[in-house]
């Protein structure tokens, strides 16, 4: 493959530039605005894969934030140290028990790493027999039969009690998350998804999207590009539970349902299905406005004026702008940067 | 033989239960016959109807007047979101209805919490039961709730009377026909937006009523009381083939009796004599499983999409 220059240094100088403000942005020890920063990023991860499984594909799933509450209490079993593991999960069976990921190399947590890696992986097996099942479906009948699954995640965790607690809370967990760990995950997330939209799998998926009839015609199988978008979006969104779970460092299972879907579903039609960077713009308004709204509900008691308000403007976008801001397009800042780049449009289609 | 008893006990539970149901999924069948919605805000029809009917009974208002009010304004409520997050998307994909009517679920829970918090109510209200609600009667050996008794009976004339409406009314048949093939039914003249409303009008109705016997079931309710019960409607849709009224109501009471089942069978190894049958309970189905109970019920949802996406009475449709 030819290696485009140009690009390369785009990714580079746009990752150079992020450094830098995560670096001011952590020196200045700002809590409340690093709060954000990483909450963004954990936003940013989630939609960007649930854009893979759902905006690409056209598959639409409501269940990825059960793979987020499973990596987010695997990888929290994985990393909690022993005295904590014997105190609050006494009744782990034993292999599980003596397990944990809580060393350093050095300054560094590889123990969260592996933990993280571990919980994902898993998380990624269980997304492949999931979608070996549910990737047959279409239409609404996914949207369903993906709801189903979070409902029994759920049930599981409610009730697995040796090794969630149960409806108690989980807590105590490390808090390993920091502004690097959400940001790299998040770049390796954007990344990924990017590379495999312009890919020929990617094109596999939004052919069968824009029409199944007409790809399998000319050859293109529907189950291998659905399937791929599921299990990688499985993955990164359990990276985002883990993430998550050791930037809390408490939750129950009531944080990852219903809510938090219409949070990221909310956050992907506004960017555009399909779009990459319409999903971080996506996130970037929705947790701008949250922000707000939240600040005019806590000064006046006014709760709930934040969800009429969000799930108002999102029967908006869906009657007046379905594709949201910018559909299935990109904006190309990879190109900014080649000759000519300047002089094109500033929102290009690259399909 | 108290035994017999427990099993009688159950059935009746199974039939109440189911009857809630089927009023629930009734309602998602005929709008998704119709405009192939499935309507995720029609789990918060049910709770408005509930806050509706608490705040006229809390009022003091006599039953027969508060439940009038509760009908009047969950129905208006219905037709609201059909003429605002609906109509403007005929033609629309599938998942934009969906998506759509997820927003109108969020705004109405979120709604309902901000009106609650401006009437310096707490969220969790607890449910002023109607007298002719509450309590037992002893019918022979057994002793049945009243509720039990009123859902089961209301959900029969409903259910009967909704029949003769779609099978003997003008309306009913333009319904029907507008289920079967939405093109050729304006093609013969047939006014859709009529038949949509009417349809919406028939869902709220009997949403309302279920939700008015969920809220006294449970004595207590909040915002987000509709969540289960619209994905339990679901099932039992999805059972009895999406689409269509009889299999939304044969689904209501599989369904119904499925989940006695699923409670009633793994507690009977605690009931049985001492032997090697209640120890083959014990150990193959615990008590402990009957927590499970939404699980196993949502894995039987996924086989049935699976392997009869039709459903028992669904007609025969080739999805995409």
């Amino acid at each position: 493959m030819k290696i485009n220059h140009s690009r390369l240094w785009s990714w580079l100088v746009a990752i150079l530039i992020l450094a830098v403000v995560l670096a001011l942005l952590q020196a200045s020890g700002q809590a409340f605005w690093q709060g954000i920063v990483i909450n963004v990023g954990i936003f940013i991860i989630l939609t960007v894969s649930l854009n893979l499984s759902n905006g690409f594909t056209g598959v639409f799933s409501l269940g990825q934030i059960g793979f987020m509450a499973l990596g987010a209490y695997g990888s929290a079993i994985l990393t909690l140290p022993l005295r904590e593991k014997a105190e609050y999960l006494p009744r782990l069976p034993a292999w599980l028990a003596g397990v944990h990921f809580d060393f350093f190399v050095g300054p560094f947590p590889l123990g969260f790493m592996l933990a993280t890696l571990i919980a994902a992986l898993l998380v990624a097996l269980v997304a492949l027999l999931v979608g070996l099942v549910l990737m047959r479906l279409s239409g609404h009948f996914v949207a369903v039969a993906t709801l189903g699954f979070l409902v029994i995640v759920r049930v599981i965790l409610f009730n697995a009690d040796d090794f969630t607690r149960g409806s108690r809370t989980f807590s105590n967990v490390t808090p390993y998350t920091d502004l690097w760990w959400v940001w790299v995950w998040a770049v390796l997330a954007i990344y990924v998804v990017w590379r495999i939209k312009f890919s020929s799998f990617g094109r596999t998926m939004f052919a069968q999207r824009e029409d199944r009839a007409a790809a399998q015609a000319i050859g293109i199988a529907t189950m291998p590009p659905r399937l791929l978008a599921f299990v990688v979006s499985a993955f990164f969104t359990a990276v985002a539970g883990s993430l998550y779970a050791h930037f809390i460092t408490s939750f129950s299972p009531t944080v990852f349902y219903f809510d938090l879907t219409f949070r990221v579903v909310t956050m992907l039609v506004l960017g555009g299905m399909g779009s990459v960077s319409g999903s971080v713009i996506g996130v970037l308004l929705v947790m701008a406005l949250a922000e707000i709204l939240r600040r005019i509900e806590d000064v006046n008691q006014l709760y709930g004026l934040s969800g009429v308000v969000l799930a108002v403007i999102f029967i908006l976008i869906i009657v007046f702008r379905r594709e949201g801001l910018l559909g299935s397009r990109e904006i190309p800042f990879d190109r900014l940067w080649q000759k000519g780049g300047a002089n094109q449009s500033a929102v290009i289609s690259e399909q | 033989m108290p035994l017999v008893y427990y099993a009688l006990q159950q059935v009746i539970n199974a039939l109440s239960i189911g009857s809630l149901y089927a009023l629930m999924a009734v309602g998602l069948a005929m709008v998704f016959g119709i405009l192939r919605l499935i309507n995720f805000a029609h789990g918060d029809m049910m709770m408005i109807a509930a806050y509706i009917a608490a705040f006229a009974l809390g009022a003091k208002l006599p039953l027969p007047v508060a439940v009038v009010i509760m009908l009047g304004g969950t129905v208006a409520v219905g037709m609201l979101t059909e003429r605002v997050a609906y109509r403007p998307l005929r033609g629309a994909p599938d998942v934009a209805l969906l998506l759509s009517s997820f927003g109108v679920g969020q705004v109405l829970q979120n709604g309902t919490l901000l009106v609650t918090r401006l009437m310096q109510k707490p969220i969790l209200i607890a449910f002023p039961a109607p007298e002719v609600l509450s309590g037992a009667v002893a019918l022979g050996p057994l002793t049945v709730s009243r509720l039990n008794i009123v859902s089961l009976s209301a959900g029969v004339v409903l259910l009967v009377g909704l029949t003769l409406f779609v099978t003997r009314t003008t309306l009913g048949l333009s319904m029907r026909a507008s289920a079967e093939d939405l093109v050729a039914a304006r093609l013969v003249g047939i006014k859709i937006n009529r038949v949509v409303t009417s349809a919406f009008q028939i869902a709220a109705a009997l949403a309302a009523v279920a939700g008015l016997l969920f809220a006294v079931q449970a004595g207590q309710i909040n915002p987000y009381m509709g969540f289960t019960p619209v994905l339990k409607a679901f099932i039992a849709a999805v059972i009895g083939g999406f689409g269509s009224i009889a299999g939304a109501v044969l689904g209501g009471f599989v369904l119904g009796a499925l989940e006695v089942l699923l409670t009633a069978l793994p507690g009977l190894g605690d009931l049985l004599p001492p032997g090697p049958v209640a120890d083959f309970f014990k150990t193959f189905l615990p008590s402990s499983l009957t927590s499970y109970r939404d699980a196993f019920v949502f894995v039987a949802l996924i086989l049935m999409l699976l392997l009869r996406p039709n459903g028992i009475l669904g007609k025969d449709e080739r999805e995409t």
